[in-house]
């Protein structure tokens, strides 16, 4: 890995009742390095985000970012330090447009309140038009996002986190719920925004097509704990990982 | 669209002339107009998705801060009363808002609803401070040193509150529409991809529950010069319920319906207390069953339906009727 290490989690471990979601996680998020998360469903991937971006807090264990102990910030003060996240379920501002959703987080990015200003005619406007235009839902900028279809919304709300500038971006499965013809144009289309906003991705995913085409690096979970890590070719085509996480028969 | 426009404003010409017209109306009118910039708090608060059943607390704070004001300076001054009344609701409105903003839903309602009963109490209870139940006399203030008659002091105190209406309705409308209204308007939406946006939904609540606090404080104030006297009526829970209820009865989602809503009601209330003295509430609970069954949006929702039937349009998306109700 050449990056900076820009999070590390260590000796993480939380449980729900019986059940350990993380059980002495440890890993490094490097700068420039897109990481995919696989694993059974109940693993703990999920888990593992809500801990690095605030919303769980462990039993155990600590999570650094840019060098600052984040374990106990809140989402917003994890958000405002440069960790952004997308969500399983996109998570719009249903009552606004796709471009009103963006505005609100540009606004929210620079603290412009102005309580006199209209929010279509703040300066940000035409830096979140060009953002709309990235993740190519220029033509639904209008649209209540209540009334576009799954795939656009995934996009929006992807854009909604990239409009903060963020260092670092969580996506919780970001082509569920779209058609399988359109994950990968929709991917290809979050990469290139990614890459052109130099952010560094974390994706939990399910589809190994999409991993292998993304990412750079992947981590393999299991029962809350890392069972593998390395290149997607080494890791994808290791028997265990294609008995248990791909489910064909090696 | 033409028309749209032009009735409002002929509308504010009609409330404008008709104490020329008819100069019994003019009392009426300022109370409503009062009662309005109360329901302008509500409408501010409806907007990230909370009610409020307490928010007579500040009216009423606002009231009694006017009405010591005028007792420690021989009458006071209409100005320093307005202004006086207004702050303290609104720092009032600040520390009440710090408990109150942690809540949601009917919980948000309720402990405001608590706040202005601990207050009433406190207004019945310390009679050698407020008077209790026979509350305080609001003398006639003078207006920038000048002393004023009663009828031209009326006069003024109408027109006066006109302006005022006018101008935090269009502040307010400004308010709602910026960066932080629309935050604020995410609360009822998504509070949780706020706070992942790195914005404080608390704080954006708290922000708007102030505003609101200090808008409610002026019509207190209004309101208490305007009749002379204050009593713990002023924070009573049925105060705090008819602001609620001429929000919805004027459109829950319209600046303009909080005045609206506010001239019906008054209007209704006082001919239907004169002509129908007995069953007066009736008729108020019928009009707005009506309204919440047939006419969700209020008054101002079935104007903007009536406008589009006239201007041949089939139906309107919701954020065009929000724009055109505002």
């Amino acid at each position: 890995m050449t990056g900076r290490v820009l999070m590390s989690a260590q000796g993480l471990q939380i449980r729900f009742g019986g059940v350990v979601a993380a059980d002495n996680v440890n890993i490094d998020i490097h700068e420039g390095n897109n990481l995919a998360i696989i694993g059974p469903n109940g693993a703990g991937k999920t888990t593992f985000l809500n801990i690095c971006t605030g919303y769980l807090k462990p039993h155990a264990g600590r999570v650094v970012f840019d060098g600052k102990d984040v374990t106990r910030k809140s989402p917003r003060q994890i958000t405002r330090l440069g960790v952004a996240r997308a969500f399983q379920i996109p998570q719009l501002f249903t009552e606004h447009t796709a471009l009103e959703n963006l505005l609100i987080a540009a606004a929210a990015r620079d603290r412009s309140w102005k309580p006199f200003t209209a929010l279509g005619a703040i300066p940000e406007r035409e830096e979140m038009m060009h953002l709309l235009d990235m993740v190519k839902c220029t033509s639904v900028a209008d649209r209540p996002v209540s009334e576009l279809p799954e795939g656009q919304r995934k996009l929006v709300d992807i854009a909604l986190a990239l409009a903060l500038k963020p260092k670092l971006l969580f996506m919780d499965e970001p082509t569920s719920g779209v058609a399988s013809s359109e994950k990968f144009e929709v991917l290809d289309i979050v990469a290139k925004a990614l890459a052109e906003a130099q952010v560094t991705a974390v994706f939990v995913e399910h589809d190994i097509g999409i991993v292998e085409r993304f990412a750079d690096e992947v981590a393999v979970w299991n029962r809350g704990e890392i069972l593998f890590r390395g290149e997607p070719g080494e890791i994808l085509s290791h028997p265990d990982v294609i008995r248990d996480v791909i489910g064909e028969e090696v | 669209m033409a028309l749209r426009k032009i009735i409002p404003v002929l509308l504010v010409a009609l409330v404008a002339a008709l104490p020329l017209l008819a100069p019994f109306t003019q009392v009426m009118l300022t109370l409503a107009l009062a009662k309005g910039l109360a329901v302008l708090g509500i409408i501010v608060l409806l907007h990230a998705g909370q009610v409020s059943f307490g928010h007579a607390l500040f009216f009423a704070v606002a009231a009694y801060t006017a009405a010591f004001v005028g007792k420690s300076f021989a009458g006071g001054e209409l100005v320093a009363m307005m202004v006086a009344g207004t702050l303290v609701a609104a720092v009032t409105g600040l520390f009440v808002g710090l408990f109150v903003v942690r809540y949601r839903h009917i919980f948000f309602g309720m402990l405001n609803l608590a706040f202005s009963m601990i207050f009433f109490s406190f207004l019945e209870k310390f009679y050698h401070i407020t008077g209790g139940s026979d509350g305080l006399q609001v003398l006639r203030p003078s207006v920038l040193g000048i002393e004023m008659e009663r009828t031209g002091f009326e006069m003024l105190l109408f027109y006066g509150s006109l302006v005022i209406c006018l101008a935090a309705g269009w502040a307010t409308w400004a308010f709602l529409r910026s960066p932080i209204g629309n935050m604020m308007q995410t609360i009822k939406t998504n509070e949780i991809r706020l706070e992942y946006l790195g914005v404080s939904a608390r704080a954006t609540l708290l922000a708007g529950y102030v505003v609101s606090a200090a808008l409610c404080g002026l019509g207190g104030v209004l309101m208490a010069v305007a009749q002379g006297i204050v009593t713990p009526e002023y924070a009573w829970w049925i105060r705090s319920g008819e602001f609620v209820f001429i929000a919805i009865l004027g459109g829950a989602n319209s600046v303009a319906g909080a005045f609206v809503g506010s001239l019906v009601y008054e209007i209704v209330r006082t001919y239907a207390a004169a002509f129908a003295a007995d069953v007066w509430q009736m008729v108020l609970g019928v009009f707005l069953l009506a309204i919440i069954l047939f006419a969700s949006d209020g008054l101002v929702g079935m104007y903007n339906a009536l406008m589009d039937r006239l201007g041949g349009k089939g139906g309107m998306r919701t954020d065009d009727a929000r724009e055109a109700a505002e």
